[in-house]
């Protein structure tokens, strides 16, 4: 009775894990063994798809090396920005709750509108920075239309987010014991000593949690290439799930996409496994005493 | 006498801080704003003014009804409507099943329906399009519905598990004593206790799928079934430099979820806690 209805009430969830996560993930690398295009026939090719990503694709390369620099470079800008703020916040001030909102908004911002208004914000004519920079008496720039500045200005763009995570990290810092920082007064150490023996240990899981769901959420960035560069200017904003989309819905070789995207796949496990491993290092989690 | 003073000193110094970057943080909805207001003669004045003078209405007016705005958003409700209503049901009868229910194979189940969270969705992407397109389902929402009746997400499944497991259980035995069934248990006790969560799952199930751009961008290639989210873009690649519309229609895509921010606030901080903060 209660086995039938467990496995009645599970079901749904079961078979959506079948039909929508691991049934295309085991096809999505059939399919990149293939030479696969929409409409064409489906050959065979073993690794050659691998092979042509890793020997002749210069865009291949490109997208990647343009995807890890901009996740590199948002995601502890982002990070220590967000941690600042949270610790500024929870040093009991007055207004906490209309600071909070005011730093949380930016995140409620759709992608596209914000891509949109960001697009706007960077206007080398008429946009905001360049207005700001030229009345203080400093030269504009081109932002997101010049090659060496397009990712830097899409860092930039991303730590006007910077209220997710310091909303997280705000409420891990409510919830570090207080007798924790008590012991400390108790041994005559004072407020750096409190903030490295005490707040730092205790937010490590969080820090940690955050930054590997956070670098695996800017390894797929794409709306703003789409709305904002068109993976442009000289494929300088190129990001690896753009590509992949060109790929895929504008040239229809679904096989060679396929394969970016198993490649994608493995860089992310990759990735998340070292991430684990080193955790023991450097995170801290209580009860476990060391 | 001078500890009180170095903490006062210290105090202005982080309000200084903390205001600077509100100031940061607010000015592009400023110029979201003030943009939007504006006619297509005073937006290009420099150096920029920031009073629009006179506020501009007709790009709202304008905006929205050169391309069918209210339809898109129409169009964005139905999508809200089944993937919402899909993934609060499903995602609540599985947490419930994980939690509660023995089964043979349970846990081995739980542990393969959560590694879907290490999955990156491109992976994914290419066999289920083309899956929807052997189907005929292109064009249609039923690829942006239909995956939300089958658990609502690994997360949202782990998340509800997690609360329903806090709730004692002698609550569903002296039901089951009176000759309730699984299914009034869960609607008539869990649900009614867990509701924090699932009203957190909904907003966020709703916050996702407004936003969603590459779903529809794949799926939808008619015009008249647009969401707002692709509306918006369309809508760039016709007007590329009338500012004042391109950030009228973008404020409106914006309005509604500040909006239920307001309104929600207290599930959003507790929202984002329960999905930041390590289980």
């Amino acid at each position: 009775m209660e086995r039938n209805w467990g496995i009645a009430f599970a079901m749904p969830a079961v078979l959506g894990f079948f039909l929508f996560v691991l049934g295309p993930v085991v096809a999505s690398f059939f399919f990149s063994l293939t030479d696969w295009n929409i409409g064409g026939q489906m050959n065979f090719t073993g690794f050659g798809n691998y092979r042509e990503m890793f020997t002749e694709d210069k865009l291949f390369s490109k997208s990647l090396f343009v995807t890890l620099y901009y996740s590199l470079g948002s995601i502890p800008l982002g990070f220590l920005a967000a941690f600042i703020i949270a610790l500024l916040l929870n040093q009991k001030v007055k207004g906490l709750s209309v600071f909070r909102t005011i730093y949380y908004m930016p995140v409620l911002v759709p992608s596209i509108a914000n891509s949109m208004l960001w697009l706007w914000l960077y206007n080398p004519d008429f946009g905001l920075f360049n207005s700001l920079l030229n009345g203080i008496g400093l030269p504009g720039s081109q932002w997101i239309y010049d090659e060496t500045m397009a990712v830097p200005s899409l860092i930039l763009m991303s730590t006007w987010g910077v209220g997710n995570a310091m909303v997280i990290f705000l409420a891990g810092l409510q919830g570090v014991p207080g007798h924790l920082y008590e012991a400390v007064e108790v041994d005559g150490g004072g407020a750096l000593r409190k903030f490295w023996h005490v707040t730092l240990p205790s937010m490590t899981p969080t820090i940690f949690f955050n930054v590997v769901m956070g670098t695996i959420g800017t390894l797929q960035v794409f709306d703003q290439a789409y709305v904002m560069t068109n993976g442009g200017p000289n494929n300088a904003t190129l990001f690896y799930i753009y590509y992949l989309y060109r790929t895929a819905f504008s040239e229809s070789e679904m096989g060679y996409a396929a394969a970016l995207a198993w490649v994608l796949f493995l860089i992310i496990l990759a990735l998340t496994a070292l991430v684990f491993r080193s955790s023991k290092f450097w995170v801290y989690y209580e009860g476990e005493g060391r | 006498m001078t500890m009180s003073r170095t903490r006062a000193v210290s105090r202005i110094f982080i309000y200084l801080i903390l205001i600077a970057g509100s100031i940061v943080m607010l000015f592009p909805f400023a110029w979201l704003l003030r943009s939007s207001f504006m006619s297509t003669a005073q937006i290009f004045i420099f150096p920029p003014e920031w009073i629009p003078r006179p506020f501009e209405w007709r790009n709202y007016t304008d905006a929205l009804t050169i391309v069918p705005f209210g339809r898109y958003f129409l169009n964005t409700m139905t999508i809200e409507l089944f993937a919402v209503t899909g993934v609060v049901l499903t995602s609540a009868m599985a947490g419930y099943s994980f939690a509660r229910l023995k089964w043979p194979g349970r846990n081995m189940m739980f542990g393969l329906v959560l590694s879907a969270l290490m999955m990156p969705y491109a992976v994914t992407l290419i066999p289920t399009f083309t899956l929807w397109k052997s189907l005929g389902a292109i064009n249609t929402y039923l690829p942006l519905i239909i995956p939300a009746w089958f658990g609502g997400g690994a997360f949202n499944i782990f998340l509800l598990r997690q609360f329903f497991s806090t709730i004692p259980k002698d609550l569903d035995e002296a039901a089951y004593m009176d000759g309730a069934n699984p299914l009034t248990v869960l609607w008539r006790i869990l649900v009614p206790l867990s509701m924090p969560a699932i009203i957190v799952i909904t907003i966020f199930t709703f916050i996702g799928t407004w936003n969603d751009f590459l779903g529809p961008l794949i799926y939808l290639s008619d015009g008249d079934k647009y969401t707002l989210a692709l509306g918006l873009a369309s809508f760039k690649g016709m007007y590329n430099a009338q500012w004042g519309y391109l950030m009228a229609a973008s404020t409106a895509v914006v309005a509604p979820i500040v909006l239920l921010f307001f309104v929600a606030q207290r599930y959003f901080i507790e929202g984002i806690t329960l999905t930041g903060i390590k289980g």
